[in-house]
C-alpha cells in the first residue's frame, strides 16, 4: 500500500498544456476517460491515505498491547 | 495481549488504506474511524488465524469488508433509509473530507451500487489485483472484472463525462488529476 502513487502536488500549468481535443464516443468508455476517472478515484483516496495514521490507532494497539483484553472486546 | 513488533508494523502500516477504503464504503470519516477501530480489535483477538508470510494488508480488507457488510450496512438500512440520504450526506458535508474539489466525483461514487464501489476502489485505487479484490470480497474473478466495469461506465455517466474534455472546469482538480502522470 505504501507505493500508492502520490497524485497531487506538481506541475499544474502541464495539466492544461496536454489537454487535447478527442472525438466523443458516448457508447464505449474511452481510455482517457477511464483513466482520468482513475486518477481522481486515486486522488481522493490518497487525501486521506497521506493524511497517515491518526493517534487513536496507535494509542489503541499501545493499549491493547500494554493491558491485556479488557479494551479488546 | 502483547503484540508481536511485526504485526504492529504491519498493521499500523494498513491503517491510513483501510481509513481510505472505509470512508468510500460509509461515506462519513466518524464511522469509518469507528469500523477501521473494530476491524483492528477483530483482528488482533484473532491474530492466530493469520498466515504469517500472506498480505496482512489483503486480510485487514477482508474483515473490515465483512464486518461492514454484517453490521453497519444493517444499520444503515435502520437508520438512514436510502442511498439517496447517503448522498446527500456526502453532498452537504464536503469539509468532513477536506477535499471540495472531489465533491462531484465523491457524491457520484456515492451513487453506484455498493458492490460495485468496493470492487473499483479496491482495484482502482487500494491497488489490489483483480484476483486479491475478489479473494477479499468472497466471489469470482470475472464478477469482480464486471462490476469494475459497471461502476466505470456508471461513473462516467453519472459525470456526465464523455471525453477527457468534459471533465470538470475546476483548474485545481486538473491540476491534481494531471499530477500523477
Amino acid at each position: 500500500m505504501d507505493e500508492l502513487k502520490r497524485v497531487g502536488q506538481q506541475k499544474p500549468m502541464e495539466a492544461a498544456a496536454t489537454r487535447k481535443k478527442v472525438n466523443s464516443k458516448p457508447a464505449k468508455l474511452g481510455r482517457e476517460v477511464q483513466a482520468k476517472l482513475g486518477q481522481q478515484l486515486r486522488a481522493m483516496y490518497d487525501e486521506v491515505v497521506n493524511q497517515g495514521v491518526p493517534d487513536r490507532f496507535t494509542e489503541l494497539l499501545n493499549r491493547l498491547d500494554g493491558n491485556g483484553s479488557k479494551d479488546g472486546q | 495481549m502483547p503484540i508481536d513488533e511485526s504485526v504492529r508494523k504491519a498493521v499500523l502500516a494498513a491503517v491510513p488504506s483501510l481509513r481510505a477504503f472505509a470512508i468510500s464504503l460509509c461515506g462519513n470519516v466518524d464511522r469509518a474511524d469507528d469500523l477501521v477501530q473494530e476491524t483492528l480489535l477483530r483482528a488482533l483477538a484473532n491474530i492466530e488465524s493469520f498466515q504469517p508470510g500472506t498480505n496482512m494488508s489483503a486480510w485487514l480488507f477482508t474483515i473490515l469488508r465483512n464486518h461492514f457488510r454484517s453490521e453497519y450496512r444493517k444499520r444503515r438500512r435502520e437508520v438512514e433509509d436510502t442511498d439517496g440520504h447517503y448522498a446527500e450526506t456526502l453532498k452537504s458535508q464536503p469539509e468532513q473530507y477536506g477535499q471540495v474539489e472531489f465533491k462531484e466525483f465523491r457524491a457520484a461514487l456515492a451513487q453506484l451500487p455498493p458492490d460495485q464501489r468496493e470492487a473499483l476502489v479496491l482495484v482502482g485505487a487500494s491497488g489490489f489485483s483483480y484476483e486479491e479484490a475478489a479473494r477479499i470480497c468472497g466471489c469470482a474473478v470475472g464478477t469482480i472484472k464486471s462490476r469494475v466495469n459497471r461502476a466505470r461506465t456508471r461513473l462516467a455517466e453519472l459525470m456526465h463525462v464523455h471525453s477527457a474534455e468534459d471533465f470538470g472546469p475546476d483548474e485545481q482538480t486538473r491540476a491534481v488529476l494531471a499530477g500523477g502522470e
